[in-house]
């Protein structure tokens, strides 16, 4: 059983780390800001969704369990608020251009 | 290597860098920033230090380890005060030189130019 | 594991230098912020977590948001100084003194002594008459409580310091511009929703400090932060640095570490001794104390000087 669960968090944060190496190629490659912000929320949302349900077997009670939780709700809260906010910024100073 | 010895070199680095940039730019939020890098240099260094003093059930030496959190704090406020007297050489001078030659704003109630900067 | 130590060490570097040469003041900020998260993942390597957290949120969060904030209100000053670069005689003198540097710390580095002298023995026989289980909060609190005091009165000091930047006409008013969001967008939003989560995070890592890491420092600068969020999205505004409750607030928490100090000398016979059996209540009577004071301090130190009257 310990063997299975080993192999689901070794396959789910690999996953996760793909999906970080993604946005982040796509955070250095793509032309302009709107399409980096879109590449950024990838990694942040699924890699780190994914690295999290990882790790979610390993954890020694249910109580962290739930904060790993909280911690990926609450980064994706923050990723969501922030991309928001630069891409109006964005808009903005493109249209006063 | 071991790992304290590795993250000590590190630490040497970027102290060295820290010195470096320091010296070399000429905008004051870069020294600040120079400066930051320094400290965190320091910080790690000292880390490392309490790293090795591992012992009795401890993964580090807890009478450095508390030492570094009173200086990150007190690092934190150094640096909110440079900051604010950065800002306030801005508005009071228009640009953030630290040349002693520098022009200086005019006064807004058309009092002309005052140099606070010293000749 | 020394590959994932090297890679992060490689990185670190790498992030320093990038803060050192990048071209403008913003991008070296930016990297200056993931320097300071990468640094969190050192200290836990280095076993040192409560050390990691601080340099979180003050080392990352607190100077990350100052430098972001003086970086973008000194935009325009930027190519001016560019042009103000120093010679090539500076720049290798500079060079020159820092390999210096480095050459002498990597020396101490590698010949630092074997076995490493400690202070952990000494910390471990003399832990269980505080009652707390993180050694860290021990040392913070008791047996090194004096560093405390004065790191407490060090951040007052410099608090004053900043206020007393203000110019004559704005002197006692309110720090930071006056901000303008939309009440229905989006940072409007979020400091509705995050404040009450960031201050019940806040205390829990406050509470939790005594038996496991955490403690005040950490706390209060979560909860200074939810503070400053619902200041930038216009939900509050910047109080007066003249208000009462306010400058009470600020000297409320030593006020109360001092007396108990003296209260001390009295009873146990030193500044800032605990008599037997009173160490937990104490500890956590100042505990309770400072962190508000903290928070506000932080918080405070960020907005900075006032810019605008009272009124």
């Amino acid at each position: 059983m310990s063997a299975v669960l080993d192999l689901f968090t070794i396959v789910a944060v690999a996953c996760g780390a793909f999906f970080f190496l993604a946005g982040t190629t796509g955070l250095l490659r793509f032309p302009d800001t709107f399409t980096r912000l879109h590449a950024l929320t990838k990694a942040d949302n699924l890699g780190l969704g994914l690295v999290i349900l990882g790790l979610l077997p390993r954890v020694d009670s249910v109580f962290t369990g739930c904060k790993l939780v909280c911690v990926w709700l609450l980064v994706l809260l923050s990723g969501a608020v922030a991309s928001q906010l630069i891409a109006r910024s964005q808009r903005r100073r493109e249209m006063n251009r | 290597m071991s790992t304290p010895t590795l993250y000590g070199l590190c630490a040497a680095v970027l102290i060295g860098f820290g010195v470096y940039g320091l010296i070399v730019n000429p905008q004051p939020l870069r020294k600040i920033l120079a400066f930051n890098v320094v400290g965190s240099g320091v910080f790690l260094l000292f880390g490392v230090i309490a790293r090795r003093g591992a012992g009795a059930g401890f993964g580090g030496d807890p009478v450095p380890q508390a030492l570094l959190i009173t200086g990150i704090v007190v690092a934190f406020s150094a640096t909110a005060l440079a900051v604010a007297l950065l800002l306030r050489l801005h508005d009071e001078a228009g640009s953030v030189t630290l040349a002693s030659d520098a022009p200086a704003k005019a006064d807004a109630d058309g009092h002309g130019a005052h140099t606070i900067l010293p000749k | 594991m020394i590959a994932l130590d090297a890679g992060l060490a490689a990185l670190i570097v790498a992030l320093g230098v990038w803060v050192i040469r990048a071209r403008s003041a913003f991008a070296a900020v930016a990297g200056f912020l993931a320097y300071g998260l990468l640094l969190t993942l050192v200290w836990v390597r280095l076993h040192g977590v409560d050390v990691a957290l601080t340099e979180a949120a003050i080392g990352g969060g607190l100077t990350g948001a100052l430098l972001i904030g003086a970086a973008a209100r000194l935009r325009e000053t930027e190519a001016a100084a560019r042009s103000e670069r120093p010679g090539r005689i500076v720049h290798v003198a500079a060079a020159l003194a820092a390999i210096a540097v480095t050459a002498a710390l990597a020396v101490g580095v590698l010949t630092l002594p074997v076995p490493a002298p400690s202070l952990a023995q000494e910390v471990a026989a003399n832990l269980a008459v505080t009652e707390v289980g993180n050694p860290i909060t021990g040392v913070l609190l008791a047996f090194r409580a004096m560093d405390t005091l004065l790191e407490a009165i060090v951040l007052l000091f410099a608090l004053i310091g900043v206020w007393s930047l203000a110019p004559d006409r704005v002197w006692g008013g309110r720090p930071g511009p006056q901000q303008y969001a939309d009440p229905n967008g989006i940072l409007a939003y979020v400091a509705r929703v995050l404040p009450p989560i960031g201050i019940v995070v806040g205390m829990y890592i406050f509470w939790v400090g005594a038996d496991h890491p955490g403690g005040k420092f950490q706390g209060a600068t979560i909860i200074a932060a939810m503070w400053l969020l619902t200041i930038m999205a216009g939900l509050t505004d910047a109080p007066p640095i003249s208000r009462t409750w306010l400058r009470v607030g600020l000297v409320a928490g030593p006020l109360v570490f001092i007396a108990i100090g003296f209260a001390g000398a009295v009873t146990a016979g030193a500044f800032l001794a605990y008599p037997v059996g009173y160490a937990k209540p104490l500890i956590i009577a100042i505990e309770l104390a400072l962190m508000p004071s903290l928070a506000l301090v932080l918080a405070l130190m960020l907005a900075g000087a006032p810019q605008r009257t009272a009124s």
